[in-house]
């Protein structure tokens, strides 16, 4: 089903839990379903399969009635029990990756939402063999009383899913279904710690969840004292495993901190030392807007709903007021178009005359929904992020104006890293000029609102853009369709105010041609960037390895010319020398568009390739601190022109000399 | 007139100034005008060069009067002061050396030897003036055609390769050999065949066939093949080597012998006739010594599947390779203008198959030498020219 949960995102939670149910299950539990009267759109569910049943007994005998004593309601946290692997919670590794990311992602939201620099503490304990306990802690708001319960014991509830806006959390399920899946499989219910300021009392509660009803079950409830003065700490115990590596908790904090670089996380993980990923700016991201729904990104269906439950009463009001980039104006427009007046009173409208409607609105010519939603991480925080937790080289990043997928507005985000501890490229030798350097894959990181994607990366969206890059054209090597050859992380970041993910899972961003031109975009421009480097790089290589070359061989040269003729062996050697100072001068001094030789300048630190949003880290020349390195760097971004007139002098020279 | 192969590729005109006479000046002296032109350009500030003439198909014309395959005028300068180049420079000069050396000495050294001889570590490094016998090789050949020199002439020779038997009576570096009782192998032609070395005594042979492979050759020996029809069987082990196709040359030219050519089906053969008969691209320089313009193709042609009623079983696929160079033969300028080659090459490409030599043994193992051959040398009509 097209729809998923982008076509229902406005229905109450419990709407939204049969519709999931029936698009999720398929038709064995169609029959299970309790008929809702209530509904009208509810009333021709029964497949021909069922209509068969209730006609007469059936085969095995039981009548329409006894099936009906059969069929009952199904709660959302049933169904995700059973289906435990829908939020992640496919295997124990997964599962705790799953439960910290849940976490620290309510974390992050909350403290950004009230304008908080996070600072998360992450524990993760081993108390059995495949027992852990998940301990994260926040600085953030905290919760009120009332509310912690439903938060952390319901599923399918919470701030989130009800409005258009950028933000981690999507659905509301995250958290409870980790603490469900840690009563589920060790019995221990969910232990909470809130507290809404320094004079406040922290309440402690501890909960359970009653599937059967989608309801917290509250088993303590107090007020207690803590040493901290304001944030939330959960605590879920559950069956896991742990790993380091690929896909584990370490990897996921350690991008998380990529993309965040406002926040501040200390991990304690089972197993070594503690690791500190510490801030890199105080710059909170800016604050996303709420918006609208844009007519084109809506299911008629949906639409129906809208027009059922809006507060306004007549049509022109509803479509000026519950869309975004519908003014007054087109509203009277549309109107007009399915024959109807902005004075239609609502109650009035059937089916097929809100389907009219529809089509006529989904036919005009409307503006592209307002962008100043999206709070991208933006290119100079991406470059901090990626410098503080990637030793490489070469970093850039660029960060693509806002683009619209299906009404829905999304920003795609790209950055590289290149070479230093990640690796030397097999194109280039090691420093003696000889030998090639080791075959490395490069890594794809992906991010969707700054939530970092760590499983089904084949399938997602942003990975296909970049086997689809041509990276040859950046001096990288690549077999056709595979991932480029290189010492590099791609980094590729969605901001979105709905990203279409393709499971409930959130793993793989779902792949629409608009954002994947767009991340591809993004990807060539900084793989431009690098190309010019790496050029630049080979270029200087080829020319001391050119000067080496010729003063090696003169002697050789000189010698069997000598056994060949009579001849004067050292003036004969001095010409040759003469010559080659003169050939790899040339080949060292750099032009300007006029021909005339630059005189050096003075090396700046950091970027001196003349490109925008681009740092060069020289990490052969001396280990820095980690601290001040980076500081000194950060400073030095300075976002100028992308074609450096140095360049393109050198590059015409160049071409010239050879013919 | 001559036909220039099109396909130009990147060659430039020469611009040295290195006498370029022929057979003016011994080589010894052809050397040191090398090297003194190297000095006297570093002497004047110029990238010191030296200039070979292209050995490429785009620097081949064939020469419709002789029926050679000729090299062009084309050069390409090799710099010293070039970073693609330098290193080649450098060995070329090297080799150069050496030759001198030899002739110097009044001794020879085989392709293998001079690679030896050159090779060593460069002070200082630990790089090696040649990493491969395949590096010194075409240097080599360079060097011939930059002085205009011949590989003999400057002492150098390739490993033996190629053998022959029949009704001839030779005298080999001083001793007389006679081909009919030469034993199993037959007698293994040298790499140089100039008249310095070898002459002919006594011929008694009406023709020669020209074989591809050893194993071949072999079929035809001990079938006695050269006693029943009076004649000379020889091999050059795939394509002949220089010593191999001279001598052919010299018993065709002098002793008025026809040449008859009995090659596999597939591209590689078609080429192999190609060089017997008119020269290689490659050695384009020697083809006035070596080709043989009368050599006639007797087979196996795409044509005897059907002619001979083979099986199945002897049908090797093309691939695309083999496709690819056969298209490019039949382009080739002395076969484009035959229309029985152009019947034969489309032929194999309709049949999409090709057939070795051996092919005619599944039929028999006498077959081959007894029908096969004899049917084809009686039938002008089948021969390809």
């Amino acid at each position: 089903m097209a729809a998923g949960p982008t076509g229902t995102k406005t229905n109450p939670p419990s709407e939204q839990l049969t519709l999931t149910f029936t698009s999720n299950s398929g038709a064995a539990s169609i029959r299970r379903k309790t008929m809702q009267p209530k509904q009208p759109s509810k009333r021709r569910p029964s497949t021909p399969r069922a209509e068969a049943k209730k006609g007469g007994a059936t085969r095995r005998g039981l009548s329409a009635e006894a099936l009906g004593k059969q069929q009952r309601d199904i709660s959302v946290s049933e169904f995700f029990a059973k289906n435990r692997h829908l939020l992640g919670f496919d295997n124990k590794r997964k599962a705790l990756l799953t439960t910290v990311k849940e976490a620290v992602d309510n974390s992050l939201d909350a403290c950004e939402e009230a304008g908080i620099l996070p600072d998360i503490d992450i524990r993760v304990k081993q108390v059995d063999q495949d027992r852990f306990t998940v301990m994260v802690r926040d600085n953030g708001p905290g919760i009120v009383r009332q509310q912690i319960p439903n938060i952390f014991g319901k599923l399918l509830y919470g701030s989130k899913f009800h409005r258009l806006k950028m933000s981690r959390g999507q659905q509301g399920i995250g958290i409870s279904a980790a603490g469900m899946y840690g009563l589920i499989t060790t019995g221990k219910p969910v232990h909470i710690l809130s507290k809404t300021g320094p004079r406040a009392q922290a309440h402690d509660y501890t909960l359970a969840i009653d599937t059967r009803k989608n309801k917290p079950d509250i088993i303590r409830d107090q007020e207690i004292e803590v040493e901290w003065s304001r944030g939330t700490q959960v605590t879920i115990e559950l069956q896991a495993g742990y790993n380091k590596g690929r896909q584990s908790v370490d990897e996921y904090l350690e991008l998380t901190a990529i993309a965040n670089p406002h926040a501040q996380f200390v991990y304690h993980p089972p197993v070594g030392a503690t690791v500190e990923f510490p801030r890199g700016t105080d710059e909170l991201p800016d604050e996303t807007r709420e918006i609208k729904p844009h007519p084109y990104g809506i299911e008629l269906g949906t639409f129906m709903k809208m027009i059922k439950e809006s507060g306004a009463k007549n049509l022109g009001p509803f479509l000026a007021g519950e869309f975004s980039r519908v003014s007054p104006t087109v509203a009277k427009k549309v109107c007009g178009g399915a024959g109807l007046t902005t004075r239609t009173y609502l109650g009035t409208i059937t089916p097929p005359v809100a389907e009219r409607v529809y089509t006529v609105l989904q036919n005009t010519k409307l503006k592209a929904p307002s962008t100043d939603c999206l709070a991208p991480i933006g290119a100079e925080s991406i470059l901090t992020g990626l410098l503080k937790e990637i030793k490489a080289e070469f970093y850039t990043a660029s960060t693509r104006p806002p683009s619209v997928y299906r009404g829905n507005p999304f920003q795609i985000e790209v950055g590289l890293a290149y070479g230093g501890e990640l690796g030397s490229d097999h194109r280039d030798g090691d420093e003696n000029g000889n030998g090639k350097g080791e075959r490395t894959q490069s890594r794809v990181i992906r991010f969707a609102n700054r939530v970092p994607l760590l499983y089904q990366q084949s399938s997602c969206c942003t990975f296909k853009a970049v086997t689809d890059t041509k990276w040859n054209n950046y001096s990288l090597s690549q077999s056709s369709g595979s991932m480029p050859q290189a010492p590099m992380v791609i980094l590729i970041h969605m901001a979105s105010v709905w990203v279409p993910f393709i499971s409930e899972g959130k793993e793989a961003i779902a792949d629409y041609d608009e954002i994947r031109k767009e991340v591809k975009l993004g990807i060539a421009e900084c793989g431009r960037r690098l190309g010019i480097l790496l050029r630049r790089k080979r270029k200087k290589v080829a020319h001391s390895k050119r000067r080496d070359v010729f003063t090696r061989y003169i002697d050789e040269v000189v010698e069997a010319t000598r056994s060949m003729a009579v001849i004067n062996k050292e003036e004969f050697r001095r010409s040759l020398v003469t010559l080659s100072k003169t050939y790899t001068a040339q080949a060292d001094m750099e032009f300007d568009d006029h021909g005339k030789v630059i005189k050096k300048k003075k090396q700046q630190p950091g970027n001196d390739l003349g490109l925008a949003d681009t740092i060069v880290v020289d990490r052969e020349g001396g280990e820095e601190d980690n601290g001040t390195l980076f500081t000194e760097v950060a400073n030095s971004i300075s976002p100028m022109k992308a074609k450096g007139k140095r360049s393109s002098g050198r590059g015409t020279k160049k071409t010239k000399r050879k013919r | 007139m001559i036909i220039m192969a099109k396909k130009a590729k990147k060659t430039t005109k020469a611009k040295s100034k290195r006498p370029t006479k022929r057979g003016n000046g011994s080589t010894e002296k052809k050397i040191e005008g090398l090297a003194t032109s190297v000095v006297e350009m570093a002497h004047r500030q110029q990238d010191p060069a030296i200039a070979i003439p292209t050995r490429a198909l785009s620097n081949v014309a064939f020469n419709e009067k002789t029926r050679h395959v000729e090299m062009g005028e084309n050069k390409q300068s090799r710099n010293f002061f070039n970073y693609g180049q330098a290193k080649r420079f450098m060995q070329t000069m090297l080799v150069a050396s050496k030759c001198k050396d030899l002739i110097e000495l009044g001794k020879t050294a085989s392709i293998r030897q001079i690679y030896y001889l050159a090779k060593h570590t460069i002070k200082g490094t630990k790089e090696k003036t040649f990493d491969d016998q395949s590096e010194s090789d075409p240097i080599i050949e360079d060097l011939e055609v930059a002085i205009d020199s011949l590989r003999e002439e400057l002492h150098v020779f390739a490993s033996n390769r190629g053998n022959l038997a029949g009704y001839i009576t030779l005298v080999d570096a001083g001793s007389t050999l006679d081909c009919t009782a030469m034993g199993s192998a037959g007698y293994a032609v040298p790499s140089i065949c100039e008249p310095d070395v070898i002459q002919f005594k006594k011929c008694d042979a009406k023709f020669i066939l020209h074989v591809e492979k050893d194993t071949v050759w072999r079929r035809f020996h001990e079938d006695r093949f050269w006693e029943t029809h009076k004649c000379i069987i020889s091999h050059g082990g795939g394509q002949p080597a220089r010593g191999m196709r001279r001598l052919l040359r010299r018993m065709h030219e002098e002793l008025k012998l026809p040449v008859f050519v009995l090659l596999d089906n597939d591209p590689w053969g078609y080429y192999i006739y190609s060089v017997i008969k008119h020269g290689s691209i490659n050695l384009a320089y020697e083809s006035r010594r070596m080709a043989i313009p009368d050599a006639k193709f007797i087979g196996v042609s795409s044509f005897d599947y059907d002619r001979c009623d083979m099986t199945d079983d002897v049908k090797i696929e093309l691939d695309a390779n083999d496709v690819k160079r056969a298209k490019q033969i039949a382009n080739y300028p002395w076969f484009a203008s035959k229309r029985p080659w152009q019947r034969e090459i489309k032929k194999m490409l309709s049949n999409g198959f090709k057939m070795e030599v051996e092919a005619m043994i599944s039929k028999d193992l006498s077959y081959l030498t007894e029908q096969y051959v004899p049917m084809k040398l009686k039938d002008k009509k089948q021969w390809l020219d």
